[in-house]
């Protein structure tokens, strides 16, 4: 991890919406991560878990009525760090699609149909970088090329419906990197995708984030994306952070019970024909508040009544959660470490020895020193 | 583009060959006939009887729907019974006044319906959205001659603001070019002639307009509500566009797509309601020509008219078809 301080600091940021006769839903309770230049950052978790309201709320593109946004979002600008959940409407816009692009989970719906992708490409261009005419095609069809769709200035004037499924993700991704941004946010980029324009897609993003230094902010619930992309991974488990933790060692020592059910339930290529998958039973409406103890509770196979003591608190891989407030304070659970989890009974070495391996041998080992 | 539109002209000779047939033989079965109408009531049997032959009514239907079938293919629509004149002749002199009229009132109900539909949709659920849903709801249900029969007692009769009858006040000279008074009235610089039949349209267009503007109001409010939840719109302000080219380009361009095609189906609904509201107002177009045909049953008259609507009709939703084609790449792929 870079000790500069980091491009985007999310902090304790909760969305809650309702309230005012209808119950409140806290989408997201207190997530905190960071994205620091040229890496990606995943939040993974399955549907329902606050991760696409987390982008939109750091986007600002959350409707303004019936939604309270807490916590803060500060990224570092040229002229000095920015808190963008306090920021106007006006200055949000300035920033959207300039330093902070998104790319969103349907290419097809993402586009507007009655208008050519080249002025699609373009207006974003005379928005921010105040290109006009010829200029601006030139730029968009240079954009196109960039991300790897042939005969851009064909495809300037066609339509969403000319093009195929991956050409319209990538003249998504062209926008979104038109101004070059310091932050993308990436939402499900590749759900709608078949599998092989899937990887091109992957492998397109990881190439603008090297080259660019751009940071990536990767929302997926596809443990196989995570697996290909991600440098840091934060699992969500009902708007709350349950485990934390680079690449190598999420994927080697899994400690939270969601995050190993979550790998435990990918199909394998090398288990025996007709062997059935291993699902986390229930549904992600079978959760408890936060406040009244672990959220995962109902569906975890390791629960005791410990469990429901209380919220558990982040702790560092190797120590028991606590809970909040009472016996340490987030910060203190965690300390520093790069490894962290949200769970009174984590699950130990032992009983993850038969997880799946989905990233490749070698990577074991590099979160030695964080539980240190 | 060019065999879309001659396809679609090939398609008017089966409607309007239908509509021919149904008219023919529903106006033929219509109690009564022009002996009552045009012969005083204590006429003998043998002069009614004399007047049918005349106007070759005894003749077989098949015999005369084909007479009547040939003269149309040759322009030739038959002569008024009112008024002996060739029936095309009295549409021509008369079409300029209603089409007048109905361009006002479909330009009030868009200027009017589309701004208001897109405000209802953005303060959804404010006092502006009820009033205009409400109101559109009292629109709809409102019958046009009764709202023009209204705006006439109040704005013309009571309060003197506007003109109650006729296309321009008496005595008022004006040099005619082509029948289009106001179309005149810009291209000769006769601009009191202008302003006097825009008053004279006023209360009529308010009146004609009600029932297009109280639907455009509630299509474009649901049209819009549907867009601002589209995908691409949020796309747009991810962009961080201006709300303005957002509104325009990314909303409106989408939401008026369906609104386009009502207005087209709506033009039909102008005809229909000019009948009265040109009655109301005595307003010498085709509908107050069309309502005194039907009281004197000149069949010759109401079968010319309705299929030179029809046709009119046809061709106005073909503009609408190659509009809509311009506006939505997705149709014009098809």
């Amino acid at each position: 991890m870079s000790s500069s301080t980091p491009l985007l600091a999310v902090d304790e940021l909760s969305v809650v919406f309702g309230g005012r006769g209808s119950d409140e839903v806290r989408a997201v309770d207190g997530v905190s991560f960071t994205l620091e230049e040229g890496r990606v950052t995943g939040l993974v978790g399955e549907s329902g878990c606050g991760k696409s309201v987390t982008s939109l709320a750091l986007m600002g593109l959350l409707p303004e009525r019936g939604v309270k946004v807490g916590g803060s979002a500060v990224m570092r600008l040229p002229e000095g760090p920015v808190d963008l959940l306090k920021l106007s409407q006006r200055k949000m816009r300035d920033l959207r699609g300039s330093r902070l692009a998104m790319i969103f989970q349907d290419p097809l719906s993402s586009l507007n149909p009655v208008v050519p992708i080249g002025r699609q490409v373009t207006e974003i261009l005379k928005r921010h970088r105040g290109m006009r005419g010829s200029a601006a095609e030139k730029e968009a069809a240079e954009l196109l090329n960039r991300v790897g769709i042939p005969d851009p200035n064909r495809r300037l004037r066609e339509y969403p419906h000319q093009l195929s499924g991956g050409m319209r993700q990538r003249a998504l991704i062209a926008m979104a990197v038109a101004c070059r941004p310091r932050v993308m946010i990436a939402d499900e980029p590749t759900t709608a995708l078949d599998v092989t324009i899937q990887a091109q897609i992957l492998e397109l993003l990881k190439d603008l984030v090297t080259e660019e230094g751009t940071a990536l902010l990767m929302i997926t619930h596809d443990l196989g994306v995570v697996a290909g992309l991600c440098d840091d991974i934060n699992v969500l488990y009902a708007g709350r952070a349950v485990e934390k933790a680079p690449r190598a060692p999420l994927f080697a020592d899994p400690t939270h019970p969601y995050t190993v059910g979550l790998l435990g339930s990918i199909p394998r290529l090398d288990a025996p024909r007709g062997e059935p998958l291993t699902p986390i039973r229930g549904s992600i409406n079978d959760n408890i508040a936060w406040a009244k103890g672990c959220a995962f509770a109902p569906r975890c196979d390791h629960y005791t009544l410990e469990c429901l003591q209380g919220p558990p608190a982040l702790a560092a891989v190797g120590t028991a959660a606590g809970v909040e407030g009472r016996e340490r304070s987030d910060t203190a659970g965690a300390g520093g470490a790069e490894h962290v989890h949200r769970c009174v009974n984590p699950i130990g070495h032992a009983d993850v020895l038969d997880r799946p391996s989905l990233e490749g041998p070698a990577l074991v080992g590099e979160d030695e020193e964080a539980q240190g | 583009m060019l065999r879309f539109i001659v396809r679609r002209l090939l398609q008017l000779i089966p409607t309007l060959g239908g509509l021919s047939i149904l008219l023919f033989v529903w106006l033929q079965r219509l109690p009564g006939g022009p002996e009552y109408a045009l012969l005083p009531d204590d006429a003998t049997a043998e002069q009614r009887a004399q007047l049918r032959r005349s106007f070759g009514l005894e003749e077989p239907l098949t015999v005369q729907y084909l007479a009547f079938l040939r003269r149309i293919v040759q322009g030739d629509l038959g002569t008024s019974l009112m008024t002996s004149r060739p029936v095309t002749e009295e549409f021509m002199t008369r079409f300029p006044a209603t089409f007048e009229l109905a361009v006002t009132a479909m330009l009030i109900a868009v200027a009017v319906g589309v701004p208001l539909g897109y405000l209802a949709a953005r303060k959804r659920g404010s006092a502006l959205d009820f009033a205009a849903v409400g109101g559109s709801l009292l629109g709809i249900c409102t019958p046009v001659f009764f709202l023009a029969f209204i705006l006439k007692v109040v704005f013309a009769e009571r309060l003197g603001l506007f003109p109650s009858a006729f296309r321009l006040s008496p005595g008022m000279s004006r040099t005619d070019l082509s029948g289009f008074v106001v179309l005149d009235g810009i291209r000769t610089g006769e601009f009191d002639v202008v302003w006097d039949a825009l008053l004279h349209l006023a209360l009529p267009g308010v009146a004609l307009a009600s029932i297009p503007l109280a639907v455009i109001v509630r299509m474009t409010r649901a049209s819009v509500l549907e867009v601002l939840g589209e995908d691409y719109v949020r796309t747009a302000n991810a962009k961080g566009l201006r709300p303005g080219t957002v509104r325009t380009r990314h909303v409106m361009r989408n939401a008026l797509l369906p609104v386009v095609t009502a207005v087209g189906l709506l033009t039909g609904s102008l005809f229909a309601g000019a009948v009265l509201t040109e009655s109301v107002f005595a307003f010498p177009g085709i509908g107050s020509f069309i309502y005194a045909a039907t009281q004197t049953r000149d069949y010759p008259v109401l079968t010319g008219f309705i299929l030179l609507i029809a046709t009119l009709y046809v061709f106005i939703n073909l503009l609408v078809d190659i509009s809509y084609s311009l506006l939505d790449p997705r149709v014009r792929a098809q």
